[in-house]
């Protein structure tokens, strides 16, 4: 059974976890975690934070950044999205989310912390500043590295048949940014510049568990035009 | 069969130290392969080719970059002493603190450096610094890894040893003891710890790299 695709296996849960994840519905990073507790199958309680009236738990979880998605188990919060995917899979069992071989994991590790620390922000720079000519090359360059490493892999995912830890964390490409290009009429992610990217961007929207964690596509298109769009 | 083991650094790096130090602690023979950044090697472009930086961990032929990665990597291949907590909490909560030292402390020190010291940089500095003050004070051990040494002290590395050479090549005051005892008291612990002690480059080749590079005309 592919777990990307097919039902989730359920996995059993200790009957007093309790699970909570403090984010707002729409945020990329809260909906990371969402797919990683959606693949292992793991309840929880969503807490939908207003980001301008934050709760007194998410200040006092959170008081270093003050961000979401935050993560409590059992009353134990958990900062940082990719710290936070890392130990669900370490806690929980079932689908697994990183490589179980060390280099791999290392490598899938390297990828993750490269979406977050150069890719995100150059291609959220392009949409900042309506495509201009400088940051769009910048954001292509970035972009280049995803389509080679999934060239070179040539499987469907960057985690092989199944999604895995840097599909999870470049799910802002698949989706987010598609949203940003149709909101502003900015091409980023073509196919014909990035053939694999762009397969890739379709198949991992259509993964179940991705796709059940998504917001709404038109309310996005519609805040990014409020956002970024012109006077 | 035995490991190959490489290691591409600096030896004025506190990203290269950062595995120097693991690879010592866990008493890992290997090859230093001191690279010119002026002058790239044709190995660490083709081992990096997305950053083009020190450190790269070669094992057995296989390339690793990035410091916490390589650092995470070297405490799963290698037993021996431990870098990362065995419970998974708080392993997250380490990593939490490695990350908050590269995305937050090092980039507010590098401005308060960079700026000889300018007020408001500092002050952010401090900011950053007093997370690392509270931590220590709430666990009240030697270490943020408790007795020993772990993951988060080894990411701190450039607080205990490069803040304070920054201070006397620029003489400027960014760690003050009467503000932060806890973190100077760990710094100093810290930097006497052998792993660590056997890992840091000559501390007058740092002084006068920050002279240097930021000192005034």
């Amino acid at each position: 059974m592919n777990p990307a695709t097919e039902e989730l296996i359920p996995v059993h849960q200790k009957m007093e976890d309790e699970v909570k994840l403090h984010s707002f519905r729409g945020s990329p990073y809260g909906c990371r975690v969402e797919i990683a507790l959606k693949l292992k199958g793991i309840k929880y309680e969503f807490i939908q934070e207003d980001l301008s009236n934050k709760s007194q738990d998410l200040l006092k979880y959170n008081p270093v950044y003050k961000k979401v998605p935050v993560f409590v188990h059992n009353g134990n919060p958990i900062s940082e999205s990719l710290v936070i995917i890392e130990y669900i899979d370490e806690v929980w069992k079932g689908v697994p989310i990183l490589p179980q071989d060390a280099y791999t994991k290392a490598q899938a590790r390297f990828w993750a912390k490269f979406i977050d620390e150069k890719c995100i922000p150059a291609v959220f720079k392009v949409f900042g500043s309506h495509g201009d000519e400088q940051d769009v090359a910048e954001a292509n360059e970035q972009l280049q590295f995803l389509e080679n490493e999934l060239s070179v892999k040539g499987n469907k995912f960057f985690g092989g048949d199944n999604i895995g830890l840097v599909d999870i964390c470049a799910s802002y490409i698949a989706f987010w940014a598609g949203a940003a290009e149709e909101a502003l009429g900015i091409e980023l992610v073509t196919k014909d510049k990035f053939p694999k990217l762009k397969e890739w961007c379709d198949n991992c929207i259509n993964c179940q568990v991705v796709k059940d964690g998504l917001p709404p596509r038109e309310r996005l298109v519609a805040y990014y035009k409020w956002r970024f769009g012109k006077a | 069969m035995a490991d190959e083991v490489k290691l591409h650094g600096v030896t004025g790096s506190p990203y290269v130290c950062r595995a120097v130090i693991a690879l010592n602690l866990k008493e890992i023979k290997y090859e230093f392969v001191a690279e010119d950044l002026s002058n790239k090697s044709a190995d660490l472009l083709k081992y990096n080719p997305v950053y083009k930086k020190v450190p790269v961990l070669v094992h057995n032929g296989n390339p690793i970059s990035e410091s916490l990665v390589i650092v995470e990597y070297i405490d799963e291949v290698w037993k021996g002493v431990p870098i990362l907590p065995q419970d998974a909490y708080e392993k997250a909560q380490a990593r939490f603190w490695a990350k908050f030292m590269d995305d937050k402390c090092f980039p507010a020190v590098f401005k308060a450096v960079s700026s000889h010291g300018e007020e408001q940089a500092v002050g952010e500095a401090h900011e950053a610094f007093q997370f690392l003050e509270n931590e220590l004070k709430v666990k009240g051990s030697k270490y943020f890894g408790g007795d020993n040494i772990n993951l988060v002290d080894i990411s701190a590395t450039f607080v205990a040893f490069w803040v304070g050479a920054a201070e006397e090549a620029l003489g400027i005051e960014l760690l003050p003891k009467d503000k932060f005892p806890k973190l100077t008291e760990w710094s100093d612990n810290y930097v006497n710890c052998q792993a660590v002690k056997d890992s840091l480059p000559p501390r007058e080749n740092i002084v006068a790299f920050f002279k240097k590079r930021f000192g005034k005309a």
